[in-house]
């Protein structure tokens, strides 16, 4: 079964000199949810950056079987969608239907054919009453469902979820889980959140200065590293 | 100084309003490489941060404080192109939302602050940024973005016939030589703190700076936009001069005759001999300007040749 | 804080509020214009103007208390302006300089209350506005509360923490405000950058794609009638009746 990421020997040094990844080996396969774990400014959202082509280091990356180049980028980033830590950075449109209408109109979908599947991007996330509404007076959990929807609308097949659960209270992190364990796409989660990366992942990767340092079971991986309070 | 609706006199907001829609039309062109670039979302976070700025209060004389008015920071941070669009979309929605100046005077304004505003706040910058007066252009950017754009409402508000001694238009030049220092300090100190925290927000300006050059558009656009203002104020003594020199009859019989029919009704001769004697008085100073600017320029060309 | 007072009138549904925003805009510069121009312009043309606005707040459902209030905002300016005039002797000036900004300033806020700002941008697109700066306009607004309230925050917490931004020589209190303001400018810039990336993951190559206005309604057309014909029509038998 070809793997729908294939990131090999993926090494990436920041303007200033610093070497944020240093050879990052990296598969997902079809309906997995990997945990990325580790310490801050251990090359976590880095790497993920390096998937949508945000940033371009050394080494190989195929997505859904497309290698990494300016030519295929539209059509990985219309299989790969990509929700950000901060929800106000993502949620720029002044409503929230235009915003989810933004990926879909990218595709080069008509306005009909985008609001349309607007609308169903923020059924399927239970957003649909806030469409008309401006994002910034939404909560912190319906941001990230709007985000979410944003991104679905565009139908990727994998999901990033980059610190989904920051500012989350304890039923909108519930609610997140309930939602993403229903979407049949892969998923790779950045996170710190040890229980929800219990809730949802198949298995964890603990970064460590720029490297993979251990993979297997979240339990495992917790265990080894010690990353749990 | 944002004019609010109610202010100006038709023909100033008319006239003010055909000569922003060019200048923000051509900004607008010359920023829009910012589309691709992804410089949209800065620039509209930029006007945002232009905003939250107005928050923080600077500490500058006895118990008074004052706040960033940004046009010369806009442009020596995004570029002046970039800043014009920005401070036109500040002005809007200052306009809109929150009373500060008018809609109908939203020409005048833009023409003030956003394309006067910007272009003399970047001019110090652009000649000597490179040299070792950086900060002293700095400083003069944030001092000439306010000064010029105070001094030109203030001559469109006396164009228009707001009644005003003429002390009272002196002393508001004094006050606003203050409160310009003011910005050119405030907006020293935020670029220095700006330079050290990352250079590279901080456009560059060239090497090759004519330093003559720029002296000389500067000190043109200071004199134009008192000049402005003293001819406004004092339109007499300039209908005097112009007299003398024999153009204002010509002139105003020329400028009177379209309109007299349909304006003599509710426009008293008074304002409109008042206008046109400022109109004049603005094209005396511009002209002196350009002369001035023009020997200055052959003798600064002289002086390297040698 | 204030203007999300604004924000609030200008969600609220009546059929004012449904009006199409290109039409309330031509409505709003055809009164202004007409307030401009009305010579002389005295207690009765105010009072003839106010009453066209505020028929037009009641037809909105605004509350009219806080309308009169918000307008006030105005005055600060104005008034200084009228006082010089009164003070050189031209009492006439400061009347009709109070009670034009006066009357625009309501007319401005009529708009401003009952039609978003999302619609506004709309409208300002389809009426020809340079694209590149109605986008930065959609920006600006998108990103004003939240990039005011991070600097709300940064400024208690100097406070809190005793900072210089109150206290101390006045040379440290300046460099302090003029730390915050980098550090708020930093963080601006990098909202920006992250703005930037979650446009690129989702496709963006250059072009923002907005969803097309919609067509006026008949409805639409006929406020314009009303409006234009009200306006128009007092401005001249004001004039005349001078």
């Amino acid at each position: 079964m070809t793997p729908l990421i294939d990131a090999r020997k993926v090494r990436y040094r920041y303007a200033d000199g610093t070497l944020a990844l240093d050879g990052v080996d990296f598969q997902l396969f079809e309906r997995e949810t990997v945990a990325l774990l580790g310490p801050n400014g251990s090359g976590k959202t880095t790497f993920v950056l390096h998937l949508t082509g945000l940033l371009h280091g050394e080494g190989i990356i195929r997505v859904c079987d497309l290698a990494m180049s300016k030519k295929n980028l539209p059509k990985i980033r219309a299989r790969i969608g990509m929700v950000f830590q901060d929800s106000e950075e993502q949620l720029f449109l002044p409503t929230v239907l235009e915003d989810v209408a933004f990926g879909p109109r990218n595709l080069g979908l008509s306005p009909e054919e985008a609001t349309r599947r607007a609308k169903l991007a923020l059924e399927q996330t239970g957003m649909e009453e806030a469409a008309a509404r401006a994002p910034y007076h939404l909560s912190a959990g319906e941001k990230r469902r709007v985000a979410l929807a944003g991104v679905l609308a565009m139908s990727p097949e994998i999901l990033v979820l980059d610190e989904p659960t920051t500012f989350l209270d304890p039923p909108a992190e519930r609610d997140l889980v309930r939602l993403l364990r229903e979407l049949p796409q892969a998923k790779i989660l950045v996170t710190h959140d040890i229980p929800f990366a219990r809730a949802l992942a198949t298995r964890a990767v603990f970064f460590e200065k720029g490297k993979i340092a251990g993979h297997g079971s979240i339990d495992d991986v917790v265990r080894r590293f010690q990353w749990e309070i | 100084m944002h004019i609010p609706d109610g202010f100006l006199s038709t023909p100033v907001w008319a006239c003010a309003g055909v000569a922003s829609v060019p200048g923000v039309a051509y900004f607008a062109r010359k920023s829009r490489t910012a589309l691709e670039d992804g410089q949209v979302p800065l620039m509209g976070v930029m006007g945002a941060f232009v905003f939250a700025a107005q928050m923080i209060n600077f500490p500058v004389g006895v118990g008074t404080s004052g706040h960033l008015v940004g046009g010369a920071l806009l442009a020596i941070t995004l570029g002046p192109a970039a800043a014009c669009v920005v401070m036109t979309a500040i002005l809007t929605v200052q306009a809109l939302l929150f009373q500060d100046g008018g809609v109908l005077a939203l020409g005048a304004n833009v023409f003030n602050m956003a394309i006067a505003g910007v272009v003399a706040g970047y001019l110090p910058y652009r000649y000597w940024g490179a040299t070792r007066h950086r900060r002293l252009a700095i400083f003069c950017g944030g001092f000439l973005s306010v000064f010029v754009s105070a001094c030109l409402a203030m001559s469109q508000l006396l164009l228009s016939g707001v009644p005003m001694p003429p002390a009272v238009a002196m002393l508001s030049l004094a006050l606003f030589a203050v409160s310009a220092a003011m910005e050119g300090g405030i907006t020293l100190a935020v670029a220095g703190a700006l330079e050290r925290l990352n250079p590279r927000w901080v456009q560059g300006s060239e090497k090759d700076a004519r330093a003559g050059v720029g002296f000389i558009l500067v000190t043109a656009l200071l004199l134009a936009s008192a000049g402005a203002l003293l001819a406004s104020a004092l339109p007499d003594g300039l209908e005097h001069f112009a007299e003398n020199v024999g153009i204002a009859g010509q002139a105003k019989a020329f400028l009177a005759s379209p309109f007299a029919d349909y304006e003599a009704r509710f426009l008293q001769v008074e304002w409109l001999r008042k206008a046109v004697a400022g109109i004049l008085g603005l094209g005396v100073v511009y002209a002196a300007c350009l002369g001035l600017g023009k020997i200055a320029a052959r003798r600064s060309g002289a002086a390297r040749s040698v | 804080m204030h203007y999300l007072v604004l924000e609030r009138w200008s969600r609220g549904d009546s059929s004012f509020h449904r009006l199409d925003a290109r039409v309330k805009i031509a409505a709003l510069l055809l009164y202004l214009v007409a307030i401009a121009t009305t010579h002389p312009f005295r207690w009765s043309a105010f009072a003839a103007f106010a009453l066209l606005v505020l028929s037009g707040v009641i037809a909105a459902r605004l509350p009219l208390g806080g309308m009169l209030l918000r307008a006030a905002a105005v005055l600060p300016f104005t008034a200084t302006f009228a006082a010089i005039s009164a003070l050189a002797g031209d009492t006439d000036a400061a009347f009709r300089l109070l009670a034009r900004s006066y009357a625009s300033a309501l007319g401005v806020l009529l708009l401003a209350a009952s039609t978003t700002m999302p619609a506004l941008l709309h409208a300002a697109s389809s009426l020809g506005f340079p694209r590149i700066l109605v986008l930065v306009l959609q920006f600006l607004y998108r990103y004003l509360f939240v990039v005011t309230d991070q600097a709300q925050r940064m400024r208690s917490a100097a406070l809190c923490r005793g900072s210089a931004l109150r206290r101390g020589a006045k040379r440290e209190r300046f460099r302090a405000a003029s730390g915050v303001l980098a550090v708020l400018f930093a963080r601006s810039y990098e909202k920006a950058q992250g703005i930037e990336r979650a446009m690129l993951a989702r496709g963006f190559d250059g072009r923002i794609h907005l969803l097309s206005s919609p067509r006026l309604a008949w409805r639409d057309a006929a406020f314009l009638g009303l409006a234009a014909s009200a306006t128009l029509g007092l401005r001249f038998l004001l004039t005349i009746s001078a």
